[in-house]
């Protein structure tokens, strides 16, 4: 293939990753857009085999089975629920595909025309370089961030002293490694720099709360993203730098639209040490305050008689898998005539979005489900607020107490509903370590117990 | 006679071998001068990479400022399938006849872009088959 008919080949990829995102604006239009990206992956793979320094394809196509055949696997078998854990074990097989290539490109450059052993172009070794470390700190922070999502290990943030100078240091560490390689480039320099770059990325990680982990999984995404821009520029390949920008974007956007979510900056979410500390202070010294606890048969009597319903789903939903009981719930509402509609924070659940997948998993059309700005202003003329596994999103502290930890957070304004029903197992703080005033609300019910056996209860009082 | 034959020989030789030097040094001479203008013409294509670059910025922003919030989260998992169009990068890695330590390590990252691939994209199809209209 000519060098014209090849670039032409990666232009029309990137034209079809773009479409591919474009795609995404609504959920009609998304599934065109996700065969326009695959078509695009096909052209780009099969134009770099048909590039005349690819000769031998044993290789390849047994890579090509063997990675095929796990993925498509995986893929299949994925719980719903587990999608997050999913997304960031991905993040981390791009980040280490990185790592990889930016080795092959050290001990043969000749492969990628930028330079011969131990003579790579400055430029070349610069972003060869920035592939490596950013391809390693995505992988082990990927690593992290699954091992926090599947449990493997605490969510609970791990510091200690001197943890942002330590960090720092290996920065330092990594920037001198860097221009040492312009200079002599050699092999002990080069395994170094790998080597401290997986280590900043556990670090980095590692204190970050398992709430958090939205804010990380996206960042990781961002970070995977500009890996593959990085070896973009070794090869000089622009379906990669294009790919690579893309994606790089799209990560920093969610991450910025979590943060925002949230009331903190970034660098708040980075540094980490939040939520966990406080946890199970609060529940004490409530003496004067009281909670109404109510049971599934008081709660299937007040939403029958409601004409409005909106229901508040959170992680707590996704941990006891309550959504396909759930939806069982609102169609017997439906059939009673009662208007059912769900609010979605911005934030709730442990990936962007993760509460949509998992209502359209069980059936619930999406035209019923709204984002919080859209259905904000729907509670003052809402009869039941029905909350279930959400917490920190509906405090109201976040309002008032201007030196909480929530403090300017966006919240859904459930407190305005007519009653709030509140599915929870205890009175215990969430995520933020707050306690939440609107359990001890004179319109609030606290039915105690498990969101999905809760609300299986409620669908038998109202069948 | 024989000797100074010789002698007259062995300097012809001499001055052959001379000449040949000379050219091998203006043959290197060029060769450096070509190199130079590779690389020049090299970074002459850094310019126009990050060109490329920066614009894919704005056109990624543009773009994933359009989607939907219900669907970040297909978002990200076709993100992930799509930046593993790093494969390329190990494909050539993997490309040459000669099995060394570099055509292993293209192999290897062969294998993870495949999983996340295929991965990716199929897990983002299961997830868009769900989202339904109201009956």
């Amino acid at each position: 293939m000519s060098e014209n008919l090849s670039g032409f080949a990666y232009l029309i990829a990137s034209v079809f990753f773009i479409l591919a995102l474009r795609g995404l604006s609504s959920p009609e239009t998304a599934r065109r857009g996700n065969k326009l990206g695959i078509a695009g992956m096909f052209i780009a793979v099969v134009t770099t085999m048909a590039d005349p320094r690819v000769g031998s394809f044993e290789l390849i196509v047994l890579g090509v089975l063997i990675g095929g055949f796990i993925g498509t696997i995986v893929a299949r078998k994925i719980e719903m629920t587990s999608l997050p854990q999913l997304v960031a074990a991905f993040h981390s097989l791009v980040g280490l595909a990185a790592v990889f290539v930016a080795i092959a490109a050290f001990y043969s450059p000749e492969a990628y025309g930028i330079g011969t052993v131990g003579n790579i172009h400055t430029l070349s070794i610069i972003e060869m370089s920035l592939g490596l470390v950013i391809g390693a700190i995505t992988f082990s922070g990927s690593v992290i961030a699954f091992a926090k999502l599947q449990g493997i290990m605490s969510g609970n943030p791990i510091t200690f002293q001197m943890q942002h100078s330590l960090n720092a240091g290996i920065a330092v560490i990594i920037l001198v490694l860097i221009i040492t390689l312009i200079n002599a480039q050699s092999d002990n320099i080069f395994w170094a720099l790998a080597f401290a770059s997986f280590i900043i990325g556990f670090l980095l990680i590692i204190p970050i709360g398992g709430a958090d982990m939205p804010v990380v999984v996206s960042m990781l995404n961002s970070y995977s993203g500009w890996a593959a821009c990085g070896i973009g520029f070794t090869l000089s390949n622009p379906a990669l730098i294009v790919t690579g920008a893309l994606v790089g974007s799209s990560g920093a956007i969610l991450s910025y639209i979590m943060c925002k979510g949230m009331n903190r900056s970034i660098l708040n979410v980075l540094l980490g040490g939040f939520g966990g500390g406080a946890v199970g202070e609060g529940t004490a010294d409530k003496g004067d305050q009281s909670a109404k606890a109510g049971a599934a048969d008081d709660a299937a009597f007040l939403l029958k008689h409601a004409s409005k319903v909106i229901i508040v789903p959170g992680y707590g939903m996704a941990v006891s898998q309550a959504q396909h009981a759930l939806r069982e719930m609102s169609d017997l509402l439906k059939a009673e005539g009662v208007e059912v509609s769900y609010a979605i924070h911005p934030v709730a659940g442990r990936m962007p979005g993760h509460m949509n997948v998992l209502l359209a998993e069980a059936n619930v059309p999406y035209e019923e489900v709204f984002e919080l700005e859209e259905i904000n202003h729907e509670f003052s003329t809402a009869d039941v607020a029905y909350i279930i596994g959400a917490n920190d999103t509906t405090n109201p502290i976040a309002k008032t107490d201007p030196q909480s930890p929530i403090a300017g957070m966006p919240i859904l304004d459930v407190d305005k509903a007519g009653t709030v029903l509140f599915v929870k197992r205890s009175l215990s703080p969430g995520y933020a370590g707050v306690d939440n005033p609107l359990f001890y609300a004179d319109n609030t019910l606290m039915l105690f117990g498990d969101a999905k056996k809760m609300t299986e209860e409620i669908v038998q009082a109202l069948g | 006679m024989d000797l100074t034959n010789v002698q007259d020989q062995a300097s012809k030789v001499a001055t052959h071998a001379y000449k040949l030097l000379e050219e091998a040094e203006k043959l290197a001479n060029q060769t450096t001068q070509l190199a130079d203008l590779a690389t020049a013409a090299s970074s002459m294509g850094f310019l126009s990479l990050f060109t490329i670059f920066v614009l894919a910025c704005f056109v990624g922003f543009y773009v994933v400022w359009s989607v939907t919030p219900a669907l970040h989260s297909p978002l990200m998992a076709v993100t992930n399938a799509i930046s593993s169009v790093i494969i390329v990068g190990g494909l050539l890695a993997a490309g040459p006849y000669e099995v060394n330590f570099s055509t292993v390590m293209g192999f290897c990252a062969v294998t993870l872009a495949s999983v996340n691939i295929f991965g990716g994209f199929i897990v983002t199809q299961r997830m868009l088959a769900m989202f339904k209209k109201k009956k």
